[in-house]
């Protein structure tokens, strides 16, 4: 358990491990989710923490999906939408270009 | 426990006839080799009566993604837990370290991914290279006609070039330049050269403190780069194969390239055969390296200092039917992600260069 967070360590991610910020689990958490925020956006969806050990992910039409990690954020994010979401989409390229 | 205390393991592979039997069995003479439990999975005349052995049937178990990557190989799952229970019961020798020795068509990618998510293999075990062997006599014939050929060469840590003294030195240097066009961050080496033995090819560990540095500098090698554009024909199974390098010349968002990453597996995975790279990342004073396989990414790793004066991020990719100008756009535009003060790192990256495979 991190004494700062009270949070408990479950299976950690590639994403999660560098911790090259050297910032409590909790503020990297949210500081994630507010990046995957961005991209999400595009596909009107949003992500959120949940008690620092998941992430919820929630479509406009309501409907949402638990994941554990970024990795399994896109496999949701996918199965929500009902179609790929691809970085290398031209689209969502323009957008975060945009913004 | 850290990941340096797990049991190395080595996988090596190489098309049927490439000499991986003879090249284990030179490395086994050594008596470095003492405690080294090895897997094989063809019968082979190699006398290993001194070694612990495992055996291995060819069972493998399709998960639900259907992807070849992210299959299991129970076999050699249930082969490493069984010389682990032994070893821990004293009902044969401790071993430190494990060599998988796979079938010449079998494809990789399975056995990492066995080893990096089986839930008890993980916690022992970890992966610390992947050697290949490629026939310099042969070699063009079977990356020309064979798949699963090409993409052992492409996930290499290693490179072993066997047969050397069979070819003529114009065809050993013509493969020799070919592979490490291929697969840039691999190093390539001549197995009839005397210097060949555990401490070459199995001694470069990623999680070992002391040598990673080294083995980081080696994957960045950029003598490579012009050298790999002049020969890049390894047949036609790889010519939808790209190797290229991007560079970024400010420090990288690390939690914008790990939901770049991911989203990019996620999606193309099948297609990212390797990725490599030591990365500038934004608050930290020490280079971070990253290591994947397909849909499979290693822990990264801080290295204690930078391998060489440049500060620079570099990422080695080798892709199959992608569009490097296209990738390296999305990690531009992923890594405007960070705080406005941040974003105009993005604008630093560039690509070093891109060696197609014809």
């Amino acid at each position: 358990m991190c004494a700062l967070c009270g949070l408990f360590e479950g299976e950690i991610h590639w994403t999660d491990s560098a911790n090259v910020e050297q910032v409590p689990l909790r503020q990297a958490r949210l500081r994630r989710v507010a990046l995957a925020n961005r991209v999400l956006q595009h596909y009107r969806l949003s992500l959120s923490d949940w008690q620092g050990s998941k992430y919820v992910l929630s479509a406009a039409t309501g409907a949402t999906e638990i994941v554990d990690n970024v990795a399994a954020l896109w496999p949701a994010a996918e199965r929500l939408l009902g179609r790929p979401c691809d970085p290398l989409d031209g689209a969502l390229m323009d957008a975060l270009e945009r913004n | 426990m850290s990941v340096a205390d797990l049991i190395p393991v080595h996988l090596l592979t190489g098309f049927l006839g490439s000499g991986k039997t003879t090249l284990l069995q030179r490395l086994l003479r050594s008596p470095a080799m003492a405690n080294t439990a090895v897997l094989i999975n063809e019968f082979g005349e190699v006398a290993l009566d001194h070694l612990l052995i495992g055996w291995i049937d060819a069972t493998t178990v399709v998960l639900e993604s259907g992807c070849i990557c992210c299959t299991v190989r129970s076999d050699v799952s249930a082969s490493l837990r069984e010389l682990y229970s032994k070893a821990e019961r004293g009902l044969c020798r401790r071993f430190d370290r494990t060599v998988i020795e796979t079938t010449g068509l079998a494809d990789p990618a399975p056995i990492i991914y066995t080893l990096m998510t089986d839930p008890v293999i993980r916690h022992h075990f970890r992966l610390s290279s992947v050697i290949a062997t490629v026939d310099a006599v042969n070699g063009a014939r079977q990356f020309a006609e064979n798949r699963e050929s090409v993409k052992q060469a492409a996930v290499a840590d290693r490179l072993v070039l066997t047969k050397t003294d069979l070819a003529t030195p114009q065809a050993v240097e013509t493969m020799h330049a070919r592979l490490a066009a291929f697969n840039p961050s691999a190093q390539v080496v001549d197995a009839n050269n005397d210097a060949i033995g555990p401490d070459l090819l199995l001694g470069h560990d990623l999680y070992d403190p002391g040598q990673r540095t080294a083995e980081a500098r080696a994957w960045l090698d950029e003598e490579r780069g012009p050298h790999a554009h002049q020969h890049s024909e390894l047949g036609r199974h790889a010519a939808d194969i790209m190797s290229f390098h991007l560079v970024f010349e400010n420090p990288l968002d690390w939690t914008a390239f790990g939901i770049w990453l991911t989203m990019l597996l996620n999606r193309h995975g099948e297609r990212v055969l390797r990725i490599k790279g030591i990365l500038n990342v934004a608050g930290s004073q020490t280079p971070l390296c990253v290591n994947g396989v397909q849909h499979l990414v290693h822990p990264p790793y801080h290295l204690e200092r930078w391998p060489t004066s440049n500060r620079q991020s570099r990422l080695v990719f080798i892709v199959r039917d992608m569009d490097p100008a296209v990738i390296k756009r999305s990690l531009h535009a992923f890594n405007r992600l960070s705080a406005p003060a941040d974003a105009a790192s993005g604008r630093g990256v560039r690509a070093a260069s891109t060696t197609a495979m014809q």
